[in-house]
């Protein structure tokens, strides 16, 4: 029995992919599970396997060439088995034709990037490239229309190579005044662009809608002894008050926001990992604590006041994405992720870069305590900066947090453990804390958000600044 | 109602207001001794008198000099071109005189004067006499530019232009004079200038037309609605000033636009309305905008080969089906 190698889709946005080389020639004998054929995705280079045995008889399309999904690339059949019929009928349909040949990924994800990924900045996208209706000036008007591509069969992919989401400009209006996430939609106008009905039927809830990851930080308790109220600290050295203002971001910005949503999804996370060296902070706070009677800080409130003090110096990090712009938020609202009975909520310490440590430890207390009554109102755990989510009392070493939109970015705590570390070339032992930072790459990107770390890093290995 | 023809309901219309003001008077060739090329002046010489009805010579641009000359001196003149082709020859005056004067005297001069005659192919007239000339004078300020389509609109649109105070160019059909017949009210009415009218309602593309293109689009319209789809045929009855609103409020409802007109494409008057369209109703469109027009050629004499440049009804169908992508 004849076996169809097709375009697998390797990925859930993945359209179309390019055929690197074949592996096998026509004529080759094929084992069920040989690599046939490299094929590049939107992310990388894979391996398309066989799904059965035979030989390879027919090669449909040649390396270089890219075919949008499910299309028929090649046929595995016995040597004397007929496969015209099927070679025909996937022609006239190749995107019918969907049976994937699973490729398992063994493609090297250094070489993830498509070229149109490589280059993040394009030109101003027209929607002229296909089915041109209006005759050219010079062009014989009345067939024109006559001459004009016929419509295009539906479910085509929606979007261009550009990456642009072909929409109708009611389409677009419609889907956002709606809340619709075009991305989803699979259009059937010309060369799939969306259109009203697709939109008007998506809003009646016909097609299955992908349903938007839901929000939320990763279940964590942050535990903050209780304490009484001293006279706040200010902040260390001086730096700049956060502003609130609304960037239009560059096109090289909106190019990045568009490929990066478009690989993994409406967030685009990536995730940085350091370790702290605790033992400084783990004394300052003892040396707090036993001059105090008032409630003891905890080395989650540390953590809170240094990363209030990095959002101040880093307002990159506390920023949101919103379609197009890049929204500063102009204080540092903390969300801090208090795990409860079937679920997390978020309490937000509101303006915590203008807040020094004691009233940040007190607020916390109170916020965490009440989150865990579940008396919180809403305010209390809405429009959020930044998050901070703690699962060192679980013995967790290190984990990544899932961002919370609108926000950008959220710390992922892990405990604090005694490690071998070394130090002026000795093996000594130290306290170690491991954070991960999970950032939204539309807003963030890899050196601001390494650059935050160490703000944070300096900070937790030198917590004296912390109560300045 | 009384059914007229184009024609008649023309005639009227100069008779209705030259009974009404004697100021205004009719100049052409064969307007008179011959009630008109085309019929249009019959019997008006009869009723007014050589004065208000002057046969001209073979001198388009000295007649309409005089038209413009006389409308500045207080007449309202009817200047009438046997064809619009022939209007070629006077163009100076109607685009350097009548369209300028008033702005060029400060306001001190008005020009109220009507230029009219058949503009587009009638049949067989060849490349010569085959024009639709709507686009040379709508790109003109200073000028109103007229092209109804049916009897009721011509009638009412010619005692508006005859009234307004502005140089107008109405331009008739050869082709409409007999064949378009529809009902004419029998008491006296105007019918406004720069006022599109909706021919036909529809729910799925708006068809933007004029003159003889109307005729077309309803035609095409009646064969869509046996597809289920419903076109909207906005006549623009006036191209200079366009109806702009009347076009954005119909594409605003149906989403898609076909603009069809009898000329030539480059620079007409589709052209400008598509440009309207996607400045102020660009987040309501759901498809590239379509165009009918004749091939951009002069029209060849021979029968096949003009009706192959000509726009008709199944390329307007066509258009429809294209931006409704069925």
């Amino acid at each position: 029995m004849a076996t169809k190698v097709v375009m697998a889709q390797l990925s859930p946005t993945m359209e179309e992919g390019k055929l690197i080389e074949w592996k096998v020639a026509e004529g080759d004998a094929v084992a069920q599970g040989d690599v046939v054929a490299e094929i590049e995705t939107d992310k990388a280079n894979m391996d398309v396997e066989a799904l059965g045995g035979g030989v390879l008889r027919k090669i449909v399309v040649q390396a270089g060439e890219t075919v949008p999904v499910g299309a028929l690339i090649g046929v595995i059949a016995e040597p004397e088995e007929a496969i015209d019929d099927l070679i025909a009928a996937a022609g006239a349909t190749p995107v019918a034709s969907a049976e994937p040949a699973e490729g398992p990924p063994s493609g090297t994800p250094a070489d993830a990037v498509t070229p149109s990924a490589a280059a993040p900045v394009e030109p101003a996208v027209s929607e002229t490239t296909s089915a041109v209706v209006t005759p050219a000036p010079d062009a014989p008007a009345p067939r024109a229309p006559v001459a004009a591509a016929p419509a295009t069969p539906a479910q085509e992919p929606t979007e261009a190579a550009s990456g642009r989401t072909k929409a109708s400009p009611v389409a677009r209006r419609i889907a956002a005044e709606r809340g619709l996430d075009l991305s989803r939609l699979a259009g059937t106008g010309p060369g799939g662009r969306i259109v009203k009905a697709d939109v008007e039927t998506a809003l009646a809830g016909a097609p299955p809608a992908v349903e938007a990851p839901s929000v939320a930080a990763e279940p964590a308790a942050p535990s903050g002894p209780p304490t009484a109220p001293s006279a706040p600290a200010e902040a260390s050295t001086p730096v700049a008050p956060l502003e609130s203002r609304v960037e239009e971001a560059s096109q090289m910005r909106k190019a990045i926001a568009r490929r990066l949503a478009q690989s993994i999804g409406p967030v685009p996370h990536f995730f940085l990992t350091t370790e702290i060296d605790m033992g400084r902070a783990l004394e300052l706070r003892a040396d707090i604590n036993a001059r105090s009677s008032d409630g003891k800080i905890g080395v989650n409130d540390l953590l809170l006041k240094a990363t209030a003090e990095a959002l101040n110096r880093h307002p990159a990090v506390n920023a949101s994405w919103e379609d197009g712009s890049v929204r500063y938020h102009g204080s540092a609202d903390i969300g801090i992720a208090v795990a409860l009975e079937g679920g997390l909520i978020t309490p937000v310490l509101r303006d915590a870069g203008r807040k020094g440590l004691r009233q940040i430890s007190v607020e916390a207390r109170d916020l965490i305590g009440r989150a865990r009554d579940r008396k919180l109102t809403p305010e209390e755990y809405q429009g959020g900066t930044f998050s901070v989510s703690n699962l060192g009392m679980f013995e967790i070493d290190e984990f990544t947090a899932i961002i919370n939109p609108p926000e950008s970015g959220i710390l992922a705590i892990g405990q604090t453990a005694e490690k071998p570390v070394v130090a002026d070339g000795e093996v000594v032992v130290r306290k170690r804390m491991r954070v991960t930072m999970s950032c939204d790459h539309r807003v963030i990107d890899g050196a601001t958000a390494a650059e935050f770390l160490q703000t944070l890093q300096r900070m937790m290995e030198n917590p004296a600044v912390l109560l300045v | 109602m009384p059914v007229l023809s184009y024609r008649d309901a023309l005639n009227e219309a100069l008779r209705e207001e030259m009974e009404r003001d004697d100021s205004i008077f009719i100049i052409g060739e064969e307007v008179g001794e011959y009630d008109g090329a085309y019929k249009v002046s019959k019997g008006l010489l009869e009723r007014f008198g050589e004065w208000r009805v002057r046969d001209a010579p073979i001198a388009e641009l000295g007649f309409a000099g005089l038209g413009v000359g006389a409308a500045m001196s207080g007449l309202r003149p009817i200047v009438e071109f046997m064809t619009w082709n022939f209007a070629l020859l006077a163009i100076d005056e109607v685009i350097n005189s009548a369209a300028k004067l008033h702005q060029m005297s400060g306001g001190q001069y008005t020009v109220p004067v009507v230029f009219r005659g058949p503009g587009g192919a009638a049949l067989q007239l060849a490349a010569q006499h085959s024009q639709s000339p709507e686009p040379w004078y709508a790109y003109v300020p200073g000028l109103k530019v007229i092209a109804p389509a049916t009897a009721k609109d011509a009638k009412g649109l010619l005692k508006s232009a005859i009234r307004d105070n502005d140089p107008v160019v109405f331009i008739e059909s050869e082709i409409m004079y007999s064949l378009v017949k529809d009902e004419v009210p029998e008491e006296e009415y105007l019918t406004p200038i720069g006022k599109a009218e909706v021919k036909r309602e529809g729910t799925d593309v708006t068809i933007v037309c004029h003159s003889k293109l109307v005729h077309q689009s309803l035609s095409a319209a009646q064969a869509l609605a046996q597809d289920g789809i419903e076109a909207e045929v906005l006549d623009l009855r006036t191209v200079r000033p366009l109806d702009v609103p009347a076009i954005i409020e119909s594409v605003e409802k149906t989403n898609r636009a076909v603009v069809a007109e009898e000329g030539w494409p480059m620079c007409n008057i589709g052209a400008q309305v598509v440009d309207d369209i996607q400045r102020e109703a660009f987040d309501y469109l759901d498809a590239p905008i379509a165009r009918v027009n004749g091939l951009d050629v002069p029209m060849p004499y021979a029968k096949n080969l003009e009706k192959i440049v000509t726009p008709n009804a199944q390329h307007v169908a066509e258009a429809v089906r294209h931006v409704c992508y069925s």
